[in-house]
């Protein structure tokens, strides 16, 4: 792992991201650009795949549980040659493959269908079930939004993991504290959410979302975990890289084509300034 | 097709769970891709035995049918045929936004099993007593829908199960007694409606699936005494509809009557009507649940209170055929 690497790909990862929702004007911008360190470091050092075979068999499996964070998929997986970056500019248009929510049928890249909240974290583990039965040496990482844990059948899946010993699922549930009404803690306070991920018998660890090698060492770290699913709550802040969603954690926004400007330059610089450092 | 049609309203001695679970037994013999998933309710359904020969692809998922629709589309995704089982209440209302979005929506074929299906819930009452589940998977899209009525035929459409792979499919069974309609062998294919009775002088069609099969057999019997011809048919494929059957049969008799274990706002009934007001608009009549809810009871004074007996089809018969 080459820490160097992984930032400058996660800081290409956001500017792609607001690129990206920027062709639409409107979407998800904080809760797609806030698992940009995550994204580099899955693509960049840890996941099996092949973009010219998306559906490889023996492929480490993505179900972005919270479906509406699609756009910094779409980002990562242009960026990774699954198809040109531009494609991902038809975000939300009519008969567009990058619909805001991920669709396994529409995507190359997208494992499973998410958006109605919860349902990703079923059937990414069912998906860890059937890999298993297959006796495949691959993993499934499935991302759950804090807020989308309030749904019971996140929790549902996580006994479901626990019960069958499912040690090839890596769960990240992304703690960055705000839903759409606002945060977490008004809305339906969790408490310490990676106490309960361990109470249900989860190996769970919490570390920086926005440090790629704590990220990475944690990801090693779950790997070496045998007969568990694993849970790494990742601390970050919504929005984190675009400069009008980060002061405000938005769900989503609707900025003026200024503040577009704004954090596209801020952006194109913080991948500058991670290239040279 | 190969039928042979017994039709002497017999209890078949084998519980009707078992041409499910038997017949799932020899699937999996032979197919190591199909598996198994259930919510704490193998036992009602002798599956079991499933679990203990075939420890690696029959799973339990406990009491959380919503989880459970979800890993079962999971499985589907690795390509795998996927039987997911709990009683009818549960395996529609209670997992449907899963199965409709995880698996559906996201083109991943599931087999539903739903048993327990209308008043043969019996004892375990209204909250268990499914008058809508058929409805619920009608309205999902390129979906396969069917209400099977005796050991034979949900043999049959299992065994044919595992080939769907266009969308998801539910089947409803009873778990117990059964009638003996048809004999064993007889082969069903999906989406083909049956035709039990008929001659050139019928002047209505009796349209029926699942428990109201037998029913419309005897009321035909009644019909006949009192010199009423009538056509028989057993659609046991409410989705694909078997509309080229419908329609002939309306133009020829001129008259429908529809009989189902189901609320009749939502089944095979607005099926058939909605196919017959596209084509050929038809009289009609709606033997089945009257939307209702559902209360504990006996099987047969249930098929009592909700009308879903011969007489009630004879009757219906004779209205339709005075609107004509």
């Amino acid at each position: 792992m080459k820490e160097k690497e992984l930032k400058v790909l996660a800081a290409n990862i956001r500017l792609e991201t607001l690129k990206v929702i920027h062709s639409r004007g409107f979407g998800h911008v904080g809760g797609s650009i806030d698992l940009a360190d995550l994204m580099a470091v899955l693509y960049g050092a840890v996941m099996k795949f092949d973009p010219k075979n998306p559906r490889w068999p023996d492929r480490d499996w993505l179900v972005l549980s919270k479906g509406h964070a699609g756009p910094v998929a779409y980002a990562t997986f242009g960026l990774m040659g699954f198809y040109p970056l531009e494609d991902a500019y038809t975000l939300n248009q009519p008969h567009t493959k990058f619909p805001s929510h991920t669709d396994r049928k529409l995507t190359p890249g997208v494992d499973l269908t998410t958006g109605s909240l919860g349902q990703g974290v079923s059937a990414a583990t069912g998906a860890a079930l059937g890999n298993k039965m297959d006796g495949r040496d691959n993993h499934v990482f499935c991302v759950i939004g804090d807020g989308e844990a309030d749904e019971g059948q996140v929790w549902e899946a996580f006994h479901f993991a626990y019960a069958h010993k499912l040690d090839n699922i890596l769960y990240f549930i992304d703690k960055n504290g705000y839903q759409l009404d606002g945060s977490t803690k008004d809305i339906l306070d969790h408490g310490d959410i990676a106490k309960k991920a361990a109470g249900f018998g989860l190996y769970t660890q919490e570390v920086d979302g926005h440090d790629v090698t704590a990220i990475y060492n944690a990801i090693r770290n779950a790997y070496a975990k045998k007969g568990v699913p694993s849970c790494i709550v990742l601390d970050t802040i919504k929005g984190r890289g675009a400069t009008f969603a980060e002061s405000k954690h938005d769900h989503s926004s609707q900025p003026k084509e200024e503040q577009w400007q704004e954090a596209l330059s801020a952006a194109e610089k913080a991948f500058a300034d991670a290239k040279n450092a | 097709m190969s039928v042979n049609l017994i039709g002497k309203h017999e209890k078949d001695p084998r519980a009707a769970r078992d041409a499910v679970a038997l017949t799932l037994d020899a699937m999996m013999e032979k197919d190591p891709a199909i598996c198994y998933l259930d919510c704490d309710l193998m036992g009602c359904i002798n599956t079991k035995r499933l679990r203990e020969h075939y420890p690696d692809r029959a799973f339990q998922a406990g009491i959380a049918e919503g989880n459970a629709a979800g890993i079962a589309a999971g499985l589907a995704a690795t390509g795998k045929k996927v039987f997911f089982h709990s009683f009818g209440t549960f395996s529609s209302r209670r997992c449907y936004d899963q199965i409709y979005m995880s698996a559906a929506y996201a083109g991943l074929p599931v087999h539903v099993l739903c048993s327990d299906p209308g008043v043969t819930a019996a004892f375990n009452g209204g909250t268990h007593m499914p008058f809508e589940d058929a409805a619920m998977y009608l309205s999902i899209p390129d979906a396969v829908v069917t209400d099977p009525c005796d050991y034979a035929q949900i043999a049959c459409v299992t065994r044919q199960l595992p080939d769907i792979t266009g969308g998801v499919t539910m089947t409803r069974f009873p778990r117990k007694d059964i009638i003996r309609v048809y004999g064993d062998g007889s082969e069903f294919p999906i989406g083909k409606g049956v035709v039990l009775r008929a001659s050139d002088k019928d002047v209505v069609t009796i349209i029926a699936s699942g428990l109201m099969v037998d029913e419309a057999l005897k009321a035909w019997e009644t019909l006949q005494a009192e010199g009423v011809p009538a056509r028989v048919i057993d659609m046991f494929t409410w989705k694909p509809l078997d509309a080229e059957l419908v329609i002939r049969s309306a133009k020829e008799t001129g008259a429908v009557v529809t009989a189902e274990n189901h609320n009749v706002t939502c089944g095979l009934g607005s099926v058939v009507a909605n196919c017959l007001a596209r084509n050929c608009p038809t009289v009609q009549e709606f033997v089945g649940v009257q939307d209702r809810f559902g209360q504990v009871g006996p099987q047969d004074f249930l098929m009592d209170e909700y009308g879903l007996r011969a007489a009630n089809i004879v009757e219906a018969v004779k209205k339709a055929l005075a609107r004509k």
